[in-house]
């Protein structure tokens, strides 16, 4: 997935073409000086390694985009070919019928799946990450810090079917008290309501704990080193105003850190968006569109593809790559979105501090 | 409002090491006092234990007393953070906070007090930016990024969110050292200002600039490598620069040092 932070600075890069262009200039130039005088002489100072890194570098970056250009051309002609065989309509309809006659399928009910368990997912994993990036960066004594971040890098390397078994076969379960006692008490706020208490909560709640939990290590790590990047003067400045502990890392270090957190929560979130092993594991997929996030319905888009590609073969399968073309799409937006926020105040970003 | 500072048997630790040795000294209400001293003689640490920033440092530590007119800023029930309050620091690198703008720099320490009347606000920012020199260069541009100035600019920009809040005592740690002479010139003037108001200490390597702002001057020395710093002696400005009781200090002063 590409972040905000990676490609926060293209226009200082040079293009990439130039850059190919100039470096074999370099190449040419060198040569014919070679011996005359010390001043004069390419071969000496190191030009040939220069050039050989700008085209490996700018190598690199043009095989990124042909890659990203043919993954999306796929997408798009596979897509394309499902869609015009499709009998309804492919954004509004919830049903998905690849085997029957006529073909019918749509992703109202999975993207919006996607979405609820992805927002589950960040509502939160983000303040929890963020608390123990702090904690990590700037309350917890030196050796419990490093312990800590320790486990937390050790959480990320957890594979995802282990998680999703975790939550069908301990989470699941224990969570019938805990959706019980919010549709008592929540249930008026509408997404917390229950058609039918007491089923079992393989809902998208249920997901979105899972990836929550999933999401936690990339936010806190990203996070951390953020925090710890701050620097000792602007603490200094707050503490030196009179600021307490609480009051300099909103004054100095969260704002410092604005842009770092919206990228790591944005690396949280692609993964919370595209997470199929451990949603296929805990929820049992329907295409209906529920509101009621406690309730055992509704799908996602990467479970659905995964759910569904070997049974499916022909127009079925294309009609799986348009669902996937649109979870393309929705990282894309999501990560645009992202950059404008941190564009908005670029000036204010301290990096040039 | 300004007030007197009476220290008296401080030492500074870093861990085990211990930075400052032994100092006792007193600093008048509404004059310059200036510490001077080689590098790593702790003028600097010895700064910082006035209101209490030293301890921020992990390890670090402070034993006995420094009485802020009849307060022990070391005393049992005194909180550091109504110290800082009390007592503004200027730091050597200019440190604006780079997400503000000008304004909310200069409103930052106010905003820490629970100062949210927006009338108040902007006549403390512009009585600040007025007392720093800075008002006239940044009036127009209120709301745009503090870290967009110039570094002589930052650093009084910086001076302006010390005084806003009202301190009875400012520390500087070599504020001018990151500058050019032309900022400097205007640091010291203002220096030159703000004593009507404020206990004023200032740590400096440019001897030349203690004999300009300063009333009294503080030699700072130590024995030798992983030695603690000393006080050496204190006294008037004109003293110390035309007759000092103690020879190290005059060989500091006439560059015959070491």
């Amino acid at each position: 997935m590409e972040t905000p932070r990676d490609t926060s600075a293209p226009p200082s890069d040079p293009q990439p073409n130039q850059g190919a262009a100039s470096a074999a200039s370099h190449l040419a130039g060198s040569s014919p000086q070679r011996g005359r005088s010390s001043l004069s002489d390419g071969g000496n100072t190191g030009r040939r390694g220069d050039a050989i890194f700008k085209l490996a570098s700018s190598g690199s970056g043009i095989a990124l985009l042909v890659i990203m250009a043919a993954i999306a051309a796929f997408l798009t002609v596979r897509a394309v070919s499902a869609i015009s065989a499709d009998h309804g309509n492919f954004l509004t309809t919830s049903d998905w019928q690849t085997q029957a006659d006529p073909i019918t399928f749509g992703i109202a009910a999975i993207a919006i799946g996607t979405l609820i368990s992805a927002v589950v997912a960040m509502v939160i994993a983000v303040p929890v990450a963020l608390g123990i990036a702090l904690f990590i960066s700037h309350y917890a004594p030196r050796r419990i810090a490093q312990a800590l971040g320790y486990v937390v890098d050790l959480l990320a390397a957890v594979p995802s079917i282990v998680f999703g078994l975790w939550g069908a076969l301990f989470l699941v379960p224990h969570m019938i008290g805990v959706n019980a006692w919010l549709n008592q008490y929540f249930g008026w706020t509408y997404i917390f309501h229950q058609n039918e208490p007491g089923t079992q909560p393989r809902s998208l709640f249920t997901v979105g704990i899972v990836l929550a939990i999933m999401i936690l290590p990339i936010i806190t790590a990203v996070s951390r080193e953020i925090f710890l990047q701050v620097p000792r003067a602007h603490e200094e400045a707050a503490l030196a105003l009179g600021a307490t502990r609480w009051e300099m890392i909103r004054t100095a270090v969260i704002p410092f850190g604005r842009s770092g957190i919206i990228s790591a929560s944005m690396l949280g979130l692609g993964r919370a968006l595209g997470e199929t092993m451990a949603v296929a594991t805990v929820l049992s997929p329907s295409y209906v569109i529920n509101l009621h996030i406690l309730d055992p319905a509704g799908s996602t888009i990467a479970q659905t593809i995964a759910n569904q590609f070997g049974e499916s073969q022909g127009t079925g399968r294309d009609a799986l790559i348009a669902a996937g073309l649109v979870l393309f799409v929705i990282t894309l937006l999501v990560n645009g979105a992202a950059r404008l926020i941190i564009a908005r105040r670029k000036e204010y970003s301290g990096a040039d501090a | 409002m300004a007030k007197r500072i009476d220290v008296s048997g401080l030492n500074a630790y870093y861990g085990n090491f211990r930075a400052v040795e032994d100092i006792s000294m007193t600093i008048e209400p509404r004059t310059v006092t200036a510490f001077i001293g080689p590098s790593g003689c702790g003028k600097s640490t010895f700064l910082r234990t006035l209101n209490r920033m030293h301890e921020v440092i992990p390890g670090a530590r402070v034993e006995g007393k420094v009485m802020l007119d009849d307060e022990n800023l070391y005393g049992a029930n005194i909180d550091p953070v109504a110290v800082r309050r009390t007592v503004g620091m200027v730091f050597q690198r200019p440190n604006p906070f780079p997400t503000m703008s000008i304004k909310e720099n200069v409103a930052a320490g106010l905003k820490l007090n629970g100062v949210r009347n927006k009338k108040v606000v902007d006549e403390a920012v512009e009585r600040s930016l007025r007392g720093a020199n800075l008002w006239n260069e940044v009036k127009d541009r209120l709301d745009k990024p503090g870290a967009g100035l110039s570094g002589g600019q930052q650093q009084r920009l910086c001076i302006a969110r010390a005084i806003a809040v009202e301190p009875r005592v400012l520390l500087m740690d070599e504020p001018c050292s990151a500058l050019d002479p032309i900022s400097t010139l205007a640091i010291e003037d203002l220096i030159g200002q703000l004593k009507e108001q404020f206990t004023i200490v200032i740590v400096t390597h440019n001897m030349q600039q203690a004999a300009r702002v300063s009333d009294r001057t503080a030699f700072f020395n130590l024995a030798g490598v992983g030695q603690p710093g000393r006080l050496i002696e204190i006294d008037s400005t004109e003293k110390i620069f035309s007759n000092p009781s103690v020879q190290a200090t005059e060989d500091y002063i006439s560059g015959r040092f070491g």
